[in-house]
C-alpha cells in the first residue's frame, strides 16, 4: 500500500519534471526566435539585392535620379528625398500637436474627461491606416488641391507630398500621445508637488521639470513615430500621385521608398533585377529602422543620465 | 506678457491639441459610418454576395471573397501568433532566461516592433521567390503572423510585468517548478494577455502593406490553402484606385464593414479585460 502512493506520487513528480523540461526548451526556442526571425529577414532581403548590388555600386544607385527599371537604370535618389519630405513634414505637424496633447491628457484633464480624450486617442492609434487613406481621398485631397495649394501660389490636383504628410500626421500622432502620456504620469508626484511649492506657474512646472523629466521618454516616443512615417505604405501609395522624379514644391507628387515598391511591384515583378532593386529598397527600409532604434535606444541612455532628477 | 498669461496661453494651446486630435478622430470615423453607411445599408448584400467576374471593372457581385479572406488569413495567423507571443513573453518574464539575455531578445523585439510592415510583406516574398511558389492564402498567413507576433508580444510582455510578483513567489513556495510558476503568472495577466491578443487581432485585420504582395489580390472566391485570396484593407485600396464610380463606392463599403469590426474588436477587448479581471489577483470582482 505504503509503496504504491510513494511510486505513485514519484510518478507524478516524474512527469511534472518531463512537463518542465519539454516546456524550458519550448519557451528557449521561443526566446531565440525573436532573434532568428530578424537575422532571416536581414539575410533574406541581402541575398536577393545582391544582384542589383553586384551590377551597380552603392553610390552610384543611391545618388541617381534616374528610375527607370525598363531601361535597367535604378537611381533611388527621388524615392529617398521623397520619404525624407515626407517625414520631416510630418514630423513638423505632428510632433507639437502631439505633446501639447499629451501634456492635456497627463496633465490637465481630469476624471470623465482624462478617460474619454485617451479612449478616443486609441481607438484613433486602430483605425487601419487604408481607412484614413480613403477618407483623405474625400476630404482632403479636394482641400489641398482646391484650397491650400492655390493660395500659395501652386497648382496641384492635391495628390501628392504634403497630403501624404499632413495624413500621415493624423495617423501618426495617437501613437506618439500614448507614448508620451505614458512616459509623463510614470513620473511622481513630487516633482509637480515641490516645484509648485516653490512658486513655479503650472506651465513653468510643465516646461522645465515634467517635460525634461519625461524628456527621454517622449523623444524615443517621437522617434519611434518617425519610424512609422519613414515605412508607411498604404497612405503614401494612395495619396502621392506616384511620379518617380525629384519633387519641386511641397505640392508636387512624388514618391516614397514604400510606394516604389507597391508602384512598381506588378508589372515589373517578372524583370529579376528590378525584383532586387525592390527587394534593396525593402533592405534600406529594415537598415534605416534599425539604424533609428540603436540611436534612440543610445541617445535615450544618455539623457537618462544627463536629466534625472 | 506675464508668466500668469503665458501659463494661461499654454493651457488653452494644450486644450486646443487634444481637442483638435478628438475632433479628426470624430471626423475620420464620421466620414466613413456616413459615406459607407450609405452604400452599404441601401445594398447590404454586397458584403455577402461573391464577387462577379468583372468585380474589379464594373463593380457586380460583392465583396464576400475578401470578407471571408480577411478572416481565412487573420484568424488562424493570430493563433499562430499568439502561441509564439506568449511563449516568447513568458520566457523574458520568468526565471527562464537570464537577465542579459532577456536585454538581447527585447532589444530584437523592439527593432521588430519598429520595422514597417511593408519589409515582412517583402520578406515572406523573397521567401516565395526563394522556393519558386505562388502568392496565396497560405503565405498571407506567415506575413500577418510575423507582423502580429512583435505586437502581441509587447502586450504580453506588459501584462505580465504587471502580474503580482507574490504569485510567483507564492507556487514557488510550494514546491512548483518553474513551469507552474509561468502558468499561475500567466492566469494572473489573462486579462491583459487577452486585450492584447485581440489588439493584435485588430491590427492584423486592418493591414494592407503586408499581404498586398503575397495573397496575389485575387478577385475570386478564396479557394485554398495555396490557392490566391485577398483582405479587406487590399481590396478597399485596390477599389479606391479604381475609375468606376460603383466600384469606388464599394470601397466605402468595405470600409464601412473594416471600421465596424475594428471598433466592435476594440470594445470587446475592453469589456472582456475587464470581465477576466477576476482572474487576477486583487482584480475588480475578486
Amino acid at each position: 500500500m505504503a509503496g504504491s502512493t510513494e511510486s505513485r506520487s514519484q510518478r507524478r513528480l516524474d512527469r511534472r519534471l518531463l512537463i518542465e523540461r519539454l516546456s524550458s526548451r519550448w519557451l528557449q526556442g521561443a526566446g531565440y526566435f525573436a532573434i532568428a526571425l530578424f537575422a532571416l529577414i536581414v539575410l533574406a532581403l541581402l541575398y536577393q539585392s545582391l544582384p542589383l548590388l553586384s551590377e551597380y555600386s552603392l553610390v552610384q544607385a543611391l545618388t541617381s535620379s534616374n528610375w527607370d527599371p525598363a531601361q535597367n537604370e535604378f537611381g533611388f535618389l527621388p524615392a529617398i528625398v521623397g520619404t525624407i519630405y515626407v517625414t520631416a513634414l510630418t514630423m513638423a505637424m505632428g510632433t507639437p500637436i502631439a505633446i501639447l496633447a499629451a501634456i492635456y491628457i497627463a496633465e490637465y484633464a481630469e476624471g470623465r474627461a482624462k478617460t474619454l480624450v485617451s479612449s478616443f486617442i486609441d481607438v484613433l492609434a486602430a483605425i487601419p491606416s487604408v481607412i484614413f487613406g480613403l477618407v483623405a481621398l474625400i476630404v482632403v485631397v479636394p482641400f489641398v488641391g482646391d484650397y491650400l495649394a492655390p493660395a500659395v501660389g501652386s497648382s496641384a490636383t492635391g495628390l501628392g507630398i504634403f497630403t501624404v504628410s499632413l495624413v500621415m500626421a493624423i495617423v501618426v500622432t495617437p501613437f506618439m500621445i500614448s507614448l508620451s502620456v505614458e512616459s509623463l504620469e510614470a513620473l511622481p508626484d513630487e516633482l509637480r508637488e515641490s516645484s509648485l511649492g516653490v512658486g513655479a506657474t503650472k506651465w513653468e512646472t510643465i516646461r522645465s521639470v515634467l517635460l525634461r523629466a519625461a524628456g527621454p521618454g517622449i523623444f524615443s516616443a517621437v522617434l519611434l513615430g518617425f519610424g512609422r512615417v519613414f515605412g508607411a505604405t498604404i497612405v503614401p501609395a494612395m495619396l502621392i500621385g506616384g511620379q518617380t522624379h525629384l519633387p519641386s514644391s511641397p505640392f508636387a507628387t512624388g514618391q516614397t521608398l514604400p510606394t516604389l515598391i507597391v508602384n512598381d511591384f506588378g508589372e515589373l515583378m517578372s524583370l529579376p533585377l528590378t525584383q532586387s532593386a525592390l527587394i534593396f529598397v525593402g533592405l534600406m527600409l529594415v537598415v534605416v529602422v534599425w539604424l533609428f532604434n540603436f540611436t534612440a535606444m543610445l541617445v535615450r541612455r544618455r539623457l537618462q543620465r544627463r536629466w534625472q532628477y | 506678457m506675464d508668466r500668469y498669461a503665458k501659463q494661461r496661453l499654454f493651457g488653452l494651446l494644450a486644450r486646443g491639441a487634444a481637442a483638435l486630435v478628438v475632433a479628426v478622430m470624430v471626423l475620420v470615423v464620421a466620414v466613413t459610418i456616413y459615406r459607407g453607411g450609405r452604400v452599404f445599408l441601401t445594398d447590404p448584400a454586397i458584403a455577402i454576395t461573391p464577387p462577379g467576374s468583372r468585380y474589379m471593372l464594373e463593380g457586380d457581385g460583392g465583396f464576400l471573397h475578401a470578407v471571408l479572406g480577411s478572416l481565412f488569413i487573420v484568424v488562424p495567423a493570430t493563433v499562430v501568433s499568439a502561441v509564439l507571443a506568449v511563449s516568447t513573453a513568458i520566457y523574458l518574464q520568468s526565471d527562464y532566461s537570464s537577465e542579459r539575455f532577456s536585454d538581447v531578445v527585447n532589444m530584437f523585439l523592439n527593432v521588430l516592433w519598429g520595422t514597417p510592415p511593408i519589409v515582412y510583406g517583402v520578406f515572406v516574398l523573397t521567401i516565395i521567390i526563394a522556393i519558386g511558389a505562388r502568392t496565396s492564402l497560405f503565405f498571407g498567413i506567415v506575413a500577418i503572423a510575423i507582423f502580429q507576433y512583435p505586437i502581441m508580444t509587447r502586450y504580453t510582455d506588459e501584462a505580465l510585468r504587471s502580474a503580482p510578483e507574490a504569485v510567483k513567489e507564492a507556487t514557488y513556495g510550494l514546491g512548483g517548478t518553474r513551469f507552474e510558476a509561468a502558468l499561475m503568472t500567466f492566469r494572473a495577466a489573462l486579462p491583459g494577455i487577452i486585450a492584447g491578443i485581440i489588439m493584435g487581432f485588430a491590427r492584423g485585420i486592418g493591414d494592407a502593406a503586408t499581404v498586398l504582395f503575397t495573397t496575389g489580390r485575387s478577385t475570386n472566391m478564396p479557394g485554398g490553402l495555396f490557392e490566391g485570396a485577398t483582405t479587406l484593407p487590399v481590396l478597399i485600396f485596390d477599389q479606391a484606385m479604381s475609375f468606376n464610380a460603383e466600384v469606388r463606392s464599394h470601397a466605402y463599403a468595405a470600409s464601412f464593414v473594416l471600421i465596424v469590426a475594428v471598433l466592435a474588436l476594440i470594445i470587446v477587448s475592453k469589456l472582456l479585460a475587464g470581465r477576466y479581471a477576476r482572474y487576477a489577483p486583487g482584480g475588480r470582482h475578486s
